[in-house]
C-alpha cells in the first residue's frame, strides 16, 4: 500500500525553486558483488515510463553492497520467459542476474522480475510486483527491496521517503523555511509546508502516515502533528519557552518532547490521546534530544548535566537514570538502530564535530565521517545506513554513510541548503 | 531624580557604553557633563552624537549582546547596556522580546536549550535589575536564525547572541 501512497496537498507548481537533491556517490565497499540488471522488457506501447532497470541499478549500487554492471558491457539482453545464456554472464564474472517484463495493464503498471544466481545458474526470485500507472518508480524500488532481501538477507529500504528542512539561503526577513519529503534517493521531493520562520526536527510516527515538527509560526517554538493524506496539521503544544525535539513512541501511543515551561529544558512524555504529560527528567541542567529505547520502556536524551554534553538513557516508569556516553567532551542527538544496538550520535574531536556511532554491547566508538560540521543523524529502518546533514562548502548538505563506515554518498542541494534528515519507517 | 534627566543619563550611559565598546574615544569633558547643569552641552566623538536621540531614550541603547562559545554568562559591556535598559524601561515600561541564539557548533535542539539560557541570564538580570518579569518574554531560535551567513570565527561571534526587541 505505501507504494500506491500520493500526497493530495502537494504544490507541484511550485517544486522548480526547490532545494531538489542530487546524488553523489563518494565511496563504496572494494567488495561490492557483481550484479547485472538487465534493461526490463517493455511489453506496451509507447515508451517505458521510467527506467524501472536503472533506478535498481542505482538503488544497489548506493547499498554498498552491489556493483551493477554497465549496459555497455552485456552480451545479451535476456528477459522472463527467454531461455538465459549464463555463459554471457559469467565470463564477466557476474555473480547475480536480474531480468525483467514490464506492461501496462488496465489498472496501472505490472513487472514481472526474475533473479538468478549466475554460478549455480538456479532461479533465487521470481515475482510480480505491481502498481498505479504513475507508481513506476514506487514498483522499480519494490523489485530493488527484494533483490537486496534476497541476497543479503537484510530488509530493504528503497521504498523509504525522507524529511528534511530546507531554506532558500537568505538571512533575516528574506529567509524561507521549508519541510520537504523525498524519496530516499532524493527523487520526487514534495514540499509539505513552507513559512517564514524556523521550522525543526520533523519525525515520523512508526505507522508513516503523520509527521511531526516544531514550527516558530505563532511567534515561538510549537509542536505540530501532521497527517500526510489529508494535510491536516494539529498543533500539540504551546508552552511558554522551548517546545522542541518530538518523537513518537514506538506504539505511536505517547510522544515524548522537550519543554522549558517549569524554568528550564526538561523530557516530557505526552500521552497523544488524551494530552496528559509525564515529566521524565528533573534537573536544573539541559536536557533534550530524546529519543527512544525500542521497546518503547527507556529513553535517551542529551543532559549537561555533568557540565559537558553527554548522553544518558533514562528509564520512563522509575526515572532511573544511567550515563551512556564517556568518549569525549561533547556527545549529542542520540538516535537508536531499530534493535537497539548501536547508538549514532554526534560527537566532537578536536573542536570538529562528526557521526559517531557506538556499539552498546561493548561500547566501543567508531567515527564514520571526516567532516567537520555533522549533526542530525537519522537511522535507516534497516539499521545499514545512516543519514545525516554536513556542510560544503558553506552549503548545507545531507550525506548518507553506512554504519561500518564502506559506503558514503551525499545528496546536496541544487538551491539554499538542506538539513535535518529523517528517515521514514519500512 | 526627573524623569528628563533620569532620560540623559540613560542616554550619556549609552554613548559612553557605545564608545567604550567602539573605536570612539570619549572627550573627558563629556563625561564630567553628566554631573553639570546642563547635558545637552556633551561634547563627544562625531561618530557617537549620531547615537544620542534624545526623543527617543531607547534610540541610544544596546539591542544585541554577544556570548562566549557554549556560554551564558553576560559580559561587562552587556551588564552595563542591561542597567541602561533597566532604567528606560522603569521610565517607560514596555514588553520586551529577548531572542536568544547559538552559533552553528553543536546539535540543533542543544542550541535551542543554549539560546535560551542566554535569553534567560538577560532576563535574569533585568528582573534584578527592577525590571518586571511579566514585561519580559523570552525567545530561543538556536542555531536557526542566524545574523551572519557562513562559517569561522567572525560570523560565530556575532551568530551567540541575545536580541533584545
Amino acid at each position: 500500500m505505501r507504494y500506491l501512497f500520493l500526497l493530495g496537498f502537494v504544490l507541484f507548481s511550485s517544486l522548480s525553486v526547490r532545494a531538489e537533491l542530487v546524488i553523489e556517490v563518494t565511496e563504496t565497499n572494494v567488495q561490492s558483488t557483481p550484479i547485472a540488471v538487465v534493461p526490463f522488457r517493455w511489453e506496451s506501447g509507447g515508451a517505458q515510463p521510467v527506467d524501472f532497470a536503472g533506478i535498481v541499478s542505482n538503488n544497489l549500487r548506493r547499498s554498498g553492497l552491489f556493483d551493477p554492471m554497465p549496459e555497455s558491457n552485456m552480451l545479451s539482453f535476456p528477459f522472463p520467459g527467454q531461455g538465459i545464456s549464463f555463459r554471457d554472464w559469467s565470463i564477466s564474472r557476474t555473480e547475480y542476474l536480474l531480468i525483467g517484463n514490464v506492461r501496462a495493464t488496465p489498472t496501472g503498471l505490472e513487472a514481472e522480475v526474475e533473479l538468478y544466481n549466475v554460478i549455480t545458474q538456479q532461479r533465487l526470485m521470481n515475482r510480480r510486483v505491481s502498481g498505479g500507472s504513475n507508481n513506476g518508480r514506487d514498483i522499480a524500488h519494490r523489485v530493488s527491496d527484494l533483490v537486496y532481501e534476497t541476497i543479503t538477507g537484510i530488509e530493504g529500504v528503497f521504498g523509504t521517503r525522507i524529511l528534511y528542512v530546507s531554506d532558500n539561503g537568505k538571512i533575516g526577513d528574506d529567509a524561507v523555511f521549508s519541510l520537504m519529503m523525498s524519496d530516499q534517493d532524493g527523487e520526487r521531493e514534495q514540499l509539505v509546508l513552507e513559512s517564514s520562520q524556523p521550522i525543526m526536527s520533523p519525525t515520523w510516527s512508526p505507522d508513516g502516515k503523520s509527521i511531526a515538527y516544531v514550527s516558530f509560526q505563532t511567534g515561538r517554538s510549537a509542536i505540530f502533528i501532521q497527517n500526510l493524506s489529508t494535510g491536516r496539521q494539529e498543533q500539540i503544544t504551546d508552552f511558554q519557552g522551548i517546545n522542541g525535539a518530538p518523537v513518537w513512541s514506538p506504539d505511536a501511543s505517547k510522544m515524548a518532547m522537550v519543554l522549558s515551561k517549569d524554568g528550564d529544558p526538561e523530557i516530557y512524555v505526552m500521552d497523544l490521546a488524551t494530552k496528559q504529560l509525564q515529566r521524565i527528567t528533573r534537573h536544573f541542567a539541559i536536557d533534550t534530544e530524546p529519543n527512544w529505547t525500542p521497546d518503547g520502556q527507556s529513553i535517551v536524551f542529551t543532559s549537561d548535566r555533568g557540565g559537558r554534553p553527554q548522553i544518558y538513557q533514562v528509564e520512563v516508569s522509575s526515572g532511573r537514570t544511567t550515563r551512556l556516553t564517556f568518549e569525549g567532551d561533547y556527545n549529542a542527538r542520540p538516535r537508536l538502530s531499530k534493535d537497539g544496538r548501536f547508538l549514532v550520535m554526534v560527537h566532537r574531536r578536536n573542536g570538529q564535530f562528526h557521526i559517531a556511532v557506538q556499539d552498546l554491547q561493548d561500547d566501543r566508538v567508531i567515527i564514520v565521517t571526516q567532516t567537520s560540521l555533522d549533526e542530525s543523524p537519522t537511522v535507516a529502518p534497516n539499521g545499514a545506513l545512516v543519514m545525516y546533514a554536513t556542510k560544503r562548502q558553506g552549503k548545507g548538505i545531507l550525506a548518507v554513510v553506512s554504519l561500518d563506515a564502506g559506503v558514503k554518498y551525499s545528496l546536496p542541494s541544487q538551491a539554499g541548503n538542506v538539513r535535518e534528515p529523517a528517515w521514514s519507517p519500512n | 531624580m526627573n524623569a528628563t534627566l533620569k532620560l540623559l543619563m540613560a542616554a550619556l550611559a549609552a554613548i559612553v557604553l557605545s564608545a567604550c565598546a567602539g573605536q570612539n574615544t570619549v572627550d573627558s569633558q563629556s563625561t564630567d557633563a553628566s554631573s553639570g547643569d546642563d547635558a545637552s552641552t556633551v561634547i563627544v566623538d562625531d561618530n557617537a552624537v549620531t547615537d544620542a536621540n534624545l526623543s527617543d531614550p531607547e534610540a541610544a541603547l544596546e539591542t544585541v549582546f554577544y556570548f562566549d562559545f557554549d556560554k551564558s554568562s553576560l559580559n561587562y559591556e552587556t551588564r552595563a547596556a542591561l542597567d541602561a535598559w533597566a532604567d528606560v524601561l522603569a521610565s517607560s515600561p514596555r514588553t520586551i522580546r529577548l531572542e536568544g541564539h547559538a552559533d552553528e557548533r553543536g546539535t540543533r535542539e542543544y542550541n535551542i536549550a543554549l539560546g535560551e539560557r542566554r535569553a534567560k541570564a538577560v532576563a535574569d538580570y533585568l528582573s534584578t535589575s527592577g525590571v518586571s518579569v511579566g514585561l519580559v518574554e523570552t525567545v530561543s531560535y538556536g542555531e536557526e536564525r542566524p545574523a551572519v551567513p557562513g562559517t569561522g570565527d567572525s560570523a560565530w561571534s556575532q551568530n551567540r547572541r541575545v536580541e533584545l526587541k
